[in-house]
């Protein structure tokens, strides 16, 4: 595990490791990252500049800057200096500029607090540009050199001493687990050894959304399934994802697995998280260089499946007008689009799309680890507009979604904006429209 | 060297040459970008990636919508274009001539006048495009050396073969000889420049298209 990374990373706090020695590290992982895809995908772009258009970033503030293919400079001109003919001449010749420490740090800011990795912009280039593929690939190069934002070395600090990228400890959990115990009347299942289902959290849903623990335990429970939370493992996010960091990106990941394994579930329940998702379903197994024992389904996969089999037994419906906030790594990472609809539609009437939902929703303006840079707050918030305006279009009193940094990132921007909407996760609304117990 | 030695220097070995460096170029580029690689992915699948993929190569040649809504202008500038060009270039009978007596196929040429118009529609989009991409900030932003150089190696051969084939200005030798020059050049900086996307996008466009069917996303 490279914990040096993990003390010298932070700009400022960069006293350990020579700047020269950090950059060449650097290099040497952008060189390691740059594979078939992305050398096709810089061949092709043509500088339409219509990935701005597809970007929240550049389109509340209209800063050319933040147009995603730009997000990429450094990577490319490295692309073009070290495969291609004329890159390489130039460089030989001494023609070309090279990429320098500077100039890095001056992207920090690009690659990380305007990219929350919503991936919008992939879908959008007409010459077919993976781009977020690219800036997640490149966040490897930022951080080796050492310029990951500090709150994301923080997070990712906290998550491999302490467990959680917010500090949150087993006690934590523990207490909340007594405390959805006491409400429900039920049993929360804690290291059962053979359980169908292990269930993780994101920190923010143990600390803000317990709810979303109560909703699991009361929908298993009607359902009839067994599942188990594990002391060893219940932290979901990942950190080492988003800062760029492949080795403690696995590192992460591996307790999971681990936990899974020990416990000899079937399968592990990805929670009402995007990136969570993202990190377990699809970086996971290659992270680690195997394929899981064990399968990984979203929360909202698995209570489709219930549904669809007889085992989600639902009343009542909610009259309010509401509409469902797609997180972005569901739809665009894992084509998770029809599940919420069809839940939701079991317990509410009057639902409401926004005008570009489903594939081509827009970000809440959090995501990727935006949403822990302190120094970005003030961007988020204006790229928040986007979706702020997406939202006045419609006129609703209540906003669902499933993911709780979704969550937490627009009850902020609806705090700022001085908005009135009530926000729920779709796992707690759907339990609190369960049948009663006979 | 008078005009008609130039003319027949410049289709001659001039043309040979820049052939060969256009096919070799782009078989080098083509081979150089798949021969990276790609690591294998261990993530359970959720879809296929080959129909995704394929599918994508073609879908991606409509804008979504709220793209056209957000930026008409470059869309609707982009498919003049293109769609003048390739008929410029694959549908005037004097290039079906070309074509045949190389590759020995054949195919029915436009009327004169409406490949005429699709010049001069080309030449004009063209002009446009260097004008929005200059006052644009986002494209102006984006575009360096490379992207005016492009520009003006595809204006060139268009702008020429126009005035060829219609005797303007310079005797018709002259004229030809510099139309054959700048497709030469045309052929010559294409394996170089972001001329290549004419290929290279099959590849990204079905790479990020077999991505999003893995996961099991509609592309
Ligand atoms: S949309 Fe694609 S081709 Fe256009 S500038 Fe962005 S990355 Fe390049
Ligand atoms: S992934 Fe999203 S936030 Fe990042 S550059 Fe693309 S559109 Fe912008």
């Amino acid at each position: 595990m490279n914990t040096q990374a993990l003390t010298d990373t932070a700009p400022g706090t960069a006293a350990v490791a020579p700047r020269g020695a950090s950059l060449e590290r650097g290099r040497h992982a952008f060189l390691e990252e740059i594979d078939a895809p992305i050398a096709s995908f810089f061949s092709s772009c043509v500088r339409c500049g219509l990935c701005a258009h597809a970007c929240l970033f550049y389109t509340e503030t209209e800063d050319p800057r933040y147009t995603p293919i730009h997000k990429l400079e450094p990577l490319r001109r490295m692309w073009r200096q070290e495969y291609t003919f004329w890159g390489k001449l130039a460089k030989r010749v001494g023609l070309a500029k090279p990429v320098t420490d500077d100039e890095l740090a001056a992207w920090s800011e690009l690659v990380y607090d305007s990219c929350t990795l919503c991936g919008r912009c992939s879908r959008v280039c007409p010459v077919g540009n993976d781009i977020v593929y690219m800036v997640r690939r490149m966040r490897e190069g930022m951080a080796a050199a050492g310029h990951a934002p500090a709150g994301l070395v923080r997070a990712t600090r906290n998550a491999i001493l302490n467990g959680s990228p917010m500090g949150v400890k087993l006690v934590t959990l523990e207490a909340q687990i007594r405390h959805v115990e006491k409400e429900t009347g039920l049993t929360v299942p804690l290291d059962q050894v053979g359980a169908e289902y292990l269930a993780i959290f994101s920190s923010m849903e143990i600390v803000n959304y317990p709810e979303y623990i109560a909703a699991l335990t009361r929908i298993f429970e009607q359902a009839g399934v067994t599942w188990t939370i594990s002391s060893e493992a219940f932290e979901a996010t990942n950190a080492g994802i988003q800062i760029g960091q492949s080795d403690l990106a696995a590192e992460l990941l591996s307790r999971i697995v681990k936990a899974a394994e020990k416990l000899k579930v079937k399968t592990v329940i990805s929670p009402e998280c995007g990136h969570a998702y993202l990190a377990l379903r699809w970086e996971g197994p290659n992270l680690l260089k195997r394929a899981y024992p064990f399968q990984v389904k979203h929360i909202l996969e698995l209570l489709d499946e219930l549904r669809a089999a007889g085992k989600l037994r639902l009343r009542d419906s909610e009259d309010s007008r509401l509409t469902f906030h797609d997180p972005c790594q569901l739809v665009r990472q894992g084509g998770v689009v029809q599940e919420p609809r069809t839940l939701l539609k079991l317990v509410a009437s009057d639902i409401v799309e926004m005008n570009e939902t489903g594939v081509m929703n827009w970000c809440c303006g959090g995501g990727g680890g935006v949403s822990a840079i302190e120094r970005a707050e003030n961007l988020r918030l204006k790229a928040f507009r986007r979706k702020k305006t997406q939202l006045d279009e419609l006129g609703v009193e209540m906003l669902v979604t499933a993911c709780a940094n979704c969550r937490v990132v627009l009850e902020e921007g609806v705090d700022a904006y001085n908005m009135e909407l009530p926000m729920v996760g779709l796992t707690e609304l759907l339990a609190e429209h369960l049948e009663e117990r006979p | 060297m008078n005009s008609v030695d130039f003319l027949q220097w410049v289709r001659g070995p001039a043309f040979d040459a820049a052939v060969v460096i256009f096919v070799l170029g782009v078989i080098f580029r083509l081979f150089g970008i798949l021969m990276l690689g790609k690591k294998p992915d261990l993530a359970e699948p959720r879809g296929g990636e080959w129909g995704p993929g394929l599918r994508t190569v073609l879908s991606r040649s409509l804008p979504d919508r709220g793209t056209f809504r957000r930026e008409p202008v470059t869309v609707v500038a982009g498919y003049v274009f293109h769609i003048g060009f390739f008929i410029t270039l694959f549908l005037s009978a004097p290039h079906i001539e070309l074509f045949h007596a190389w590759f020995g196929l054949r195919w029915p040429a436009l009327p004169t006048p409406l490949v005429d118009a699709s010049a001069v529609i080309t030449l004009l989009a063209l002009v446009f495009l260097l004008a929005y991409r200059l006052a644009n900030p986002v494209r102006r932003f984006l575009s360096g050396f490379e992207d005016y150089f492009v520009w003006g190696v595809t204006l060139l051969p268009v702008l020429t073969g126009y005035l060829a084939y219609h005797h303007l200005r310079l005797p018709y030798h002259a004229l030809l000889a510099l139309h054959i020059l700048a497709v030469e050049l045309l052929l010559v900086a294409f394996p170089f420049t972001h001329l290549m996307h004419t290929f290279t996008l099959f590849v990204a466009r079905w790479y990020n298209g077999a991505a999003s069917g893995r996961r099991g996303v509609v592309s």
